[in-house]
Order: structure tokens, then sequence, then C-alpha cells
């Protein structure tokens, strides 16, 4: 296979690669001004269709196709919301593309509103990403002063607003519908849905919610057509009828316990071994490897004998993770035991569940419990089938929940517990010699005093 | 006798001003509400009850919304402000496997505090956060607008000892 050529990080290593003069020398801006010179909004959501673009913020739905949703021949407003809450474990592509290559996400998400007929865009970051802000916001200025935003942009009566709106750091967010509710200055409990945003969104309208890497690959689309973006990545699997194929490339980005954890760019269906062999130049220390999560920590876990799995839409689903996710790839090595993994993902998950569903704030609250109890030494082998029965219940999957959060906070349980058993069993028994078999309940007060 | 007692007014008019400029962005006022809490916890470190009233008047809602709201984050304080730095320790996985832990708990040791806890002198709030997103420079702290990348015990004793 030929050597790939970067194209989403082709840029990053110029130096001053954020500015509009630096982006502009590599081409920056043509595919703009070529859309607004003669095609229509329609053409863009075409091309994109054709192209087999899906969203790269970790639900993989075909992106031209969320846009034909919208209403057709809709008065207006109709609302870009541009989804920079990046907050899955693991993840960092989108803060690569914002700090270091912020026209380019800006020039796909004005072709990207083109496309849709939206006139106003919110950017919506998160708050830890400080140089990103700031990188965005003189990013965005720099377009007004050379007219790519603003009124009837260079000419074509097109006109468009971004707005940067900054997070508070809540994981949520991220979810479509939390992040037009935080927008909105409200919690940001997610929807119910249906409507979907497409017919009511932000401020009751049609809406549009993108990820970064997602609008940064339709720059590129667009400059380069449909068939190019087409010639990368894996077609659809002829086996599962609902499989779009996972077309074009992808930031993977790398983490955990390798020699060169970092974010790189290859065509989708790049497996966990070449990722982890080829560019992050192997295991630390030469250890063994023995888990890996595949795409954020929602996607649940890979064993080291499953690291054959292709990151592709499709890959991660046939070893019994949830998905591909942000393709965000965490590997540890045979030091790490797995009852420590799941009571760090457990964490995580009771901290950032919103509240607003019972089975989702129940759910993760309780499964922490059980796993400060298991840590405390305190554990018996009935609590795993209790956190099994937690992570069969809890979901949109089950239908228990409004979002998927509880999805991704039940996945990491199952595929821990029932990859790792053993794991578990041993930790129980050794820690808890005198109790570990019992099955009568514990009693609240016990509970309580763990933590 | 005395006259019921003046409120003394929290927000300055350089906030106000600062607020009210957002609020052309938004056919709704609420949507203001994010941005005006953090124009008031830039300034103050933190969101008095007070400033929520005064918030709340601004964009024509009750303060108990502007509230409910602000209540949803952990993120802005109210009681007392935060320290002139504030700093967040990873736990997520990647620092997590990386020695997180035991980094935060070497710091607030060394502080004689506990997480999400201000040093007796004000100068440091230290928190612990999930996923700041800097995953490839496991383990991290973001402090003020500084990353803090793969920190070692003596990159975090230096970081304590220049504050």
């Amino acid at each position: 296979m030929a050597e790939f050529e970067p194209i989403l990080l082709a840029n990053i290593a110029k130096p001053d690669s954020h500015t509009r003069r630096v982006y502009e020398s590599t081409g920056g801006y043509a595919a703009l001004r070529k859309v607004l010179g003669g095609q229509t909004p329609n053409d863009v959501k075409e091309t994109v269709k054709a192209s087999g673009l899906r969203g790269r913020g970790g639900a993989g739905f075909p992106t031209g196709l969320k846009w034909t949703f919208l209403p057709k021949d809709h008065p207006g407003p109709i609302y870009f919301c541009l989804n920079a809450d990046e907050s899955e474990p693991g993840t960092f592509n989108n803060r690569y593309l914002m700090e270091l290559d912020p026209h380019q996400v800006i020039e796909g998400l004005i072709l990207s509103c083109f496309a849709t007929s939206a006139s106003t865009a919110y950017f919506y970051m998160r708050y830890e990403y400080p140089l990103a802000w700031k990188r965005v916001q003189q990013a965005v200025d720099e377009c007004y002063e050379a007219g790519y935003l603003g009124k009837n942009i260079l000419g074509s009566g097109y006109s468009l607003d971004i707005f940067l709106h900054r997070g508070a750091a809540a994981y949520i967010c991220g979810e479509e519908t939390g992040l037009i509710e935080s927008i909105e200055g409200r919690r940001a409990w997610p929807r119910i849905k249906p409507p979907f945003p497409a017919v009511e969104g932000l401020f009751r309208k049609p809406t549009v919610v993108n990820n970064v890497e997602t609008v940064a690959c339709v720059r590129h689309i667009m400059d380069r057509g449909a068939d190019w973006f087409k010639s990368m990545g894996v077609p659809p699997d002829p086996k599962n009828p609902r499989d779009a194929g996972s077309y074009g490339p992808k930031l993977y980005c790398l983490s955990g316990h390798v020699n060169k954890p970092g974010c790189y760019e290859a065509p989708l269906g790049l497996t966990v071994n070449q990722l982890i062999d080829q560019y992050g130049g192997g295991m630390r220390g030469g250890k063994k490897p023995k888990a890996a999560i595949p795409g954020g920590i929602s996607m649940g876990l890979l064993k080291a004998s499953e690291f054959d799995c292709p990151l592709d839409f499709n890959g991660p689903g046939k070893y019994a993770c949830l998905g591909l996710g942000t393709a965000a790839v965490v590997v540890m090595d045979e030091t790490v035991s797995m009852v420590d993994f799941l009571h760090n993902s457990c964490q995580f998950f009771a901290h950032e569940s919103c509240g607003q569903c019972t089975p989702c704030r129940e759910g993760t609250a309780w499964s922490l419990r059980l796993m400060k109890r298991i840590l405390a030494g305190k554990g018996r082998l009935k609590d795993l089938d209790l956190l099994l029965e937690i992570g069969d219940t809890i979901g949109i999957m089950p239908g228990t929940t409004i979002c998927g959060l509880a999805d991704g906070a039940a996945w990491p349980i199952k595929n821990a517990i029932r990859k790792f058993r053993g794991d578990f069993e041993d930790h129980i028994k050794r820690t808890n010699p005198e109790g570990w078999m019992r099955t009568d309940p514990v009693p609240a007060l016990d509970l309580v005093e763990i933590h | 006798m005395n006259p019921a007692p003046v409120r003394k007014r929290v927000l300055t008019d350089e906030m106000v001003a600062k607020i009210k400029a957002y609020i052309p962005r938004y056919p709704s006022k609420q949507a203001v509400t994010l941005p005006a809490l953090h124009v008031v916890n830039e300034a103050l470190r933190h969101v008095p009850l007070g400033a929520i009233v005064e918030i709340a008047e601004i964009l024509e809602l009750s303060p108990a919304q502007v509230q409910d709201t602000l209540s949803f984050y952990g993120f802005f304080k109210q009681d007392k402000p935060h320290g002139e730095v504030r700093a967040w320790v990873c736990r997520s996985v990647s620092c997590y496997l990386m020695g997180a832990d035991a980094l935060l708990n070497r710091m607030c040791d060394r502080l004689h505090i506990h997480p999400g806890d201000t040093t007796s002198d004000g100068k440091l709030t230290l928190e612990y956060a999930e996923c700041l997103g800097a995953c490839e420079h496991a383990p991290c702290m973001l402090a003020g607008e500084t990353l803090h990348t793969s920190l070692t015990p003596e990159k975090a004793d230096a970081f304590l000892d220049n504050l």
C-alpha cells in the first residue's frame, strides 16, 4: 500500500499553522471560494452525501443524511452548532485541530452552514481548552477581516456569523441535545427524541449539530471531491445491511502504555495492533499488552488477543464493544488490574451522569459504590452479577434512559467483567477470604461507611 | 428605625457591559446565562448569590433560573473565591494509568488540603478533573490557562515551589 499522506494533519507542523496567512498559503479557503462562486447548498449536501462521510463525534451517523432531515424550504432561521465539547476519556483529536489548524475547521464549518442554509453558528467549546479557545477566536476574527464571515460573504449573497460559546466542564454537554440545552442557558439535560434537532432543536428551530473533525472533513471533500474521499477506508460489510461503510481519513488518539502516545491520521480501518506498532512505537518498557479501549472509555474493552480489531465503524462491534466511538485508543499493559480500571471507569460515569434519568443516576452511582466495596476488600462474587445486571439494564439500548451516557457507562462494566471475570474473582477471593461467597443482603450502614 | 440596608452591588459596570454585549448574539436572553456566569467568575473567582440576582435582572429571568443552571455545573464556586491559581489534575483513564492518583495525593499532602480545597494563603485551589483531553501528555494538569504535561513528582513539586 502506498504511504498514506496526512490530510487533516497535513499542516500542523508548519510554523504559525494556526494563522490565516499560513492556511491560505496551503490552499486554504479555495474550497469556500469555489463553492460560493457557483454551487448551491444542495450541491454541497449531495457531494457530502455521496462521499459517505459519517460523523466523527462518536455515533457515526452519515453527515449528508443528517443534513437532509432539515425541513425543505424552511423560512429560517436554521441553526448550526459545532460540537467542540470533546470530553470522552482518551480523546483529544479535536483539540489538535483547533489548536494547530483552526482555519481548516472554520472553512469546513462555513461550508457546512452554507449547505444547511444556516446563518448563525454556535461553536460550543469545552472549558478545558484555553489555547484552542484563543486560537479559534483569533481565527474567527481573521475570517471577519477577510470577508469569509459576516454579511454577503465573498459577494455571494450568503451571510454567516459564528459565535463561540464556552462550556463549564460537563461531559453531558457533548450529547447534542444536552449541548442545545446548555446554549439555551438551562441545565444540560438531554431532550427526549423525537423531535430530533433537525426538526426542532436550538431555540425550537431546525438545528444541525456536527463534530469538529466532521466539518474539517467537509472542507476536504469540497476541495477534492466525493470520489477521492471514498477512495480511502472500508466499504460496507456485505453481511451487515446496516453498515454504511467507513470512508475517509480518521484521527486516532493513542494513549496509555505505549512508547509514543499521540494523535495519528490514517484511513479508517487500521487495526489496534497496527496503531500500537506502526504509530505508537510499541508497548512501553517491552511489557505485554493486556487490554485496550477501542474508541473512548464508553466503547468498552478489547482483550490483547482481540487487537486485530479494525478501527472502522463496523469493527469494534464485532468484538462485543459498543462501537468505534471517537477512535481514541487507550492501551493497558499486563500490570493493570481490571478491577482498578473498572473502578476508574465507574468513577467517571458516576461523576458525569447528569442525574435526569433514574436508571443512569442510580446505576452509575451504585456501580461505583460496588466497585469501591470490592476494592476495599469487602466484595462478594454476587456483586459481579449485580454489576452486570446494572450494565444490562441502563441505557438507550434496553430503553431505560433518554441519552446514551448510560450505555457508555454500561459497556466498560459488561466488557470488563465478561472478558476478564477471572481478574475480578481472584481479587474478591483474595481480599475477602471470609465473605466472598456470602449472598445475604449487605446492611445499608455498612455500605455508607465505605464512602 | 434604620432604613432597610441597601444591598451592595456585586457586579461592576464593566461586568454588566460585558454581559450585555452577549445579548445580541442569541435570540433569547436566557442563552446569555452561561456567558454571564463566566464573566462574573473570571472577575470574582466565584459567583456569589448576589451576582445571581443581578444577572437575573439583566437577563429578565428569575434568580432561581440562573441558580438552577449554575448548580448543574460543578464548575462555579459560590461560597468563597477559588485560589489565585485554580489547578485541575486529570484523573481519567489515560492519566490514571500513568500515575495521576498518586500525584494528586502527593500534592494534596504537601499542601495539607483535600482535592477541591484552597490553600490557607489563598494562592491555590487544587482539584481533580475528568479527562482534560491531553491524554498524549498523561499525566497532566491544567493550572489557570497553562497545561502542565507529562507530570512527574519533581515537576509537581517545582510547580508548587513556584506559586
